[in-house]
């Protein structure tokens, strides 16, 4: 079987990010960029499934501009076997990266994708089920446990009262939850390694879809601040400020 | 503008999310049509027909929709979708879970977590674990929107809305609901509560977590939260996390112990009305949103706190 896994580039998580001043956007010039941490799950649970000997082949696919690159890189040096670059410049939203994805799906046939849960720049969280509904393919989001046997899929979700346990068939979508695994660091020969694993590199155009922006965004602004508050000496002064002046036990 | 709002609930009770994703109608400005779509689910369609704000309570009801998976709820939403300018849903693990799947087979983008409403198609959403804010505007014919709850108020009991019947789907699809392992606790829903006491890793064990944290909570009436480090150290079981990646919450009081107060966190939290934070590290960066900071041993300053209360 065949796992393909959406790898998204995102601006890295300890990055703290800025607005910029006239309201465009966030700015991402000379920021470091990585892989969105659950997606480096997302791979991490798709080579586990290799080395358990479920899946033969690991396929990244990344979609935006040309430094996706780095990102099909990194996931090669974790041990994805190849990368698929959708190469563009335009805006992505997350239906058109779920029809991306299902093109490049149809092209690939793999039995399974595996996808992070949300990309933490935009924190849509709607690719991968965008993706299964486009598919007509079943989803098991928010995982925390997958086991695969004989065609057949069990998941283990977290859901908002605690979890949940679902069986599905394959073909099937998964997006991964923090507590799925954790991810293995690249060693120096799978970086070098990785340099000489094929990427190929595809258009929209060529796959068909139009990924016209829906939304347009009208401005980015930076959330109100709170204001400071005070630092206090003991116990007994935190209970009397919460008692008599922030009145709130 | 007609509003169809996607209710939450297990079969028997209504979710309260789905009172504040009402909150978002009311913020369009238009009664809206409630969707309870599920097995054996009567009771929560009289509970949802109470809500203020509701025009009908739609009811399908069908063993197939007896699991509440995505694949049917979408199917059975997909029904009637097309006759609505906006479908809401809650920013829940539930609502986030269905709401992708009407939005792409409608074609449509969907605008997820909405902390505000401008107009009919401009929403502002948090991004970048909110530390910016985006003010999108959508041009589909239908809007499919999660709505955060904690930043619209829940509507109020009061109404009478006539409850219909509608056809139901029959086939459920794959997907089998096999397992439900459901966190037990008497205190208040996370979401909901008026004051969280949450821990992180500073607490060093389970053990301690629970020592420390339950008698405090209990005195203040409170839910228990938990920093991410908390729970993956296997302190608090998953559904306490958060934070970005975790629950949302904005209680009146927030009380962050051993937390050092990482952006992911923030995310979850910095809505709150009252933050308190106790740390022994000053540089602790959760000092930057506290309204109230004690540098302190927390395994003193916590018990003392309790007691003193
Ligand atoms: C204000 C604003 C400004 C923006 N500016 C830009 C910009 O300048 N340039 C730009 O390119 N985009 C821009 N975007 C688009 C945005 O960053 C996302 O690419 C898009 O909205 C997808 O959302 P998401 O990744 O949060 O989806 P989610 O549904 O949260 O993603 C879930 C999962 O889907 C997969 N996935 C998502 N996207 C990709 C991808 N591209 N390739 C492979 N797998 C993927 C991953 O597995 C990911 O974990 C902007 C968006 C906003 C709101
Ligand atoms: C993609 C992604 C998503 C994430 N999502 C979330 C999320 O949703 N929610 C979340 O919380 N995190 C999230 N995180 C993790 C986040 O980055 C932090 O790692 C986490 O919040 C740290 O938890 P903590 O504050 O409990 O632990 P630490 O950062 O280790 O802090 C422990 C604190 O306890 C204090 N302490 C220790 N001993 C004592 C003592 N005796 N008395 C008083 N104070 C003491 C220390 O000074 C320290 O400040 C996410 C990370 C990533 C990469």
């Amino acid at each position: 079987m065949k796992i393909l896994v959406p790898v998204k580039r995102v601006v890295d998580y300890n990055v703290k990010i800025r607005v910029k001043p006239d309201g465009s956007g966030v700015d991402t010039a000379n920021v470091k960029m990585s892989m969105n941490p659950f997606d480096e799950i997302a791979v991490e649970e798709a080579i586990r499934l290799k080395e358990a000997g479920v899946a033969s082949e690991v396929v990244a696919v990344s979609c935006g501009v040309a430094q996706c690159q780095e990102t099909l890189r990194a996931a090669m040096a974790m041990g994805a076997d190849r990368g698929i670059l959708v190469q563009t410049d335009v805006e992505l939203q997350p239906l058109a990266v779920a029809k991306l994805l299902k093109a490049v799906v149809e092209k690939e046939q793999p039995g399974l994708v595996i996808a992070g849960k949300q990309a933490i720049d935009d924190d849509a969280n709607q690719t991968g089920q965008m993706l299964a509904a486009l598919l007509g393919w079943p989803q098991a989001t928010f995982a925390s446990k997958v086991v695969v046997t004989d065609g057949k899929l069990t998941v283990t979700r977290e859901v908002d009262g605690g979890l949940e346990t679902l069986e599905l068939p394959l073909p099937a979508v998964i997006t991964t939850d923090l507590r799925l695994n954790e991810p293995r660091f690249a060693t120096l020969p799978n970086i070098m390694k990785a340099k000489k694993k094929p990427i190929d590199t595809l258009t929209p155009e060529a796959l068909g879809v139009d990924v016209t922006p829906r939304l347009a965004t009208l401005k980015v602004e930076e959330p109100p601040k709170r204001k400071a508050g005070v630092m206090v000496g003991s116990v007994d002064e935190l209970i009397e400020k919460l008692r008599n002046e922030a009145k709130v036990i | 503008m007609k509003i169809l709002v996607i209710a939450e609930h297990d079969n028997q009770k209504l979710a309260p999310a789905t009172a504040h994703a009402l909150g978002a109608a009311k913020a369009l400005g238009a009664a809206a049509d409630v969707l309870v779509a599920g097995h054996g689910c009567r009771a929560v369609a009289e509970q949802a027909a109470k809500l203020e704000g509701v025009a009908r309570v739609l009811l399908a009801d069908s063993p197939a929709l007896a699991d509440l998976t995505a694949e049917a709820l979408a199917a059975q939403a997909l029904q009637i979708a097309k006759e609505y300018t906006h479908i809401l849903v809650p920013a829940t693990a539930f609502g986030k879970n269905v709401a992708p799947r009407i939005a792409a087979l409608l074609d449509v983008a969907q605008i997820s977590d909405i902390v505000k409403v401008i107009d009919a198609d401009t929403f502002v959403r948090p991004i970048y674990a909110g530390n910016a804010l985006a003010t999108v505007r959508s041009g589909d014919p239908v809007k499919v929107i999660t709505v955060r709850g904690t930043a619209f108020d829940a509507v109020g009991e009061g109404g009478n809305a006539p409850i219909e019947t509608i056809e139901a789907i029959a086939e459920s699809g794959p997907t089998k609901v096999v397992g439900r392992e459901v966190t037990k606790s008497a205190r208040p829903e996370l979401t909901n509560a008026r004051v969280i006491v949450s821990g992180g890793r500073g607490l060093g064990s389970a053990e301690k977590f629970h020592e420390l944290l339950e008698p405090l909570a209990d005195k203040l009436g409170a839910a228990i939260g938990a920093s991410r480090a908390a729970v993956d150290a296997g302190y608090a079981p998953n559904d306490y996390q958060v934070g970005q990646t975790g629950k949302i919450v904005a209680p009146e009081l927030y009380v962050a112990i051993g937390i050092s107060g990482a952006i992911q966190h923030l995310a979850g939290m910095k809505d709150s009305k009252v933050i308190v934070a106790i740390n022994k590290d000053p540089e602790a960066p959760i000092f930057q949103v506290a309204d109230y900071g004690l540098v302190a041993d927390l395994f003193q300053a916590v018990p003392e706190l309790t007691q003193k209360l």
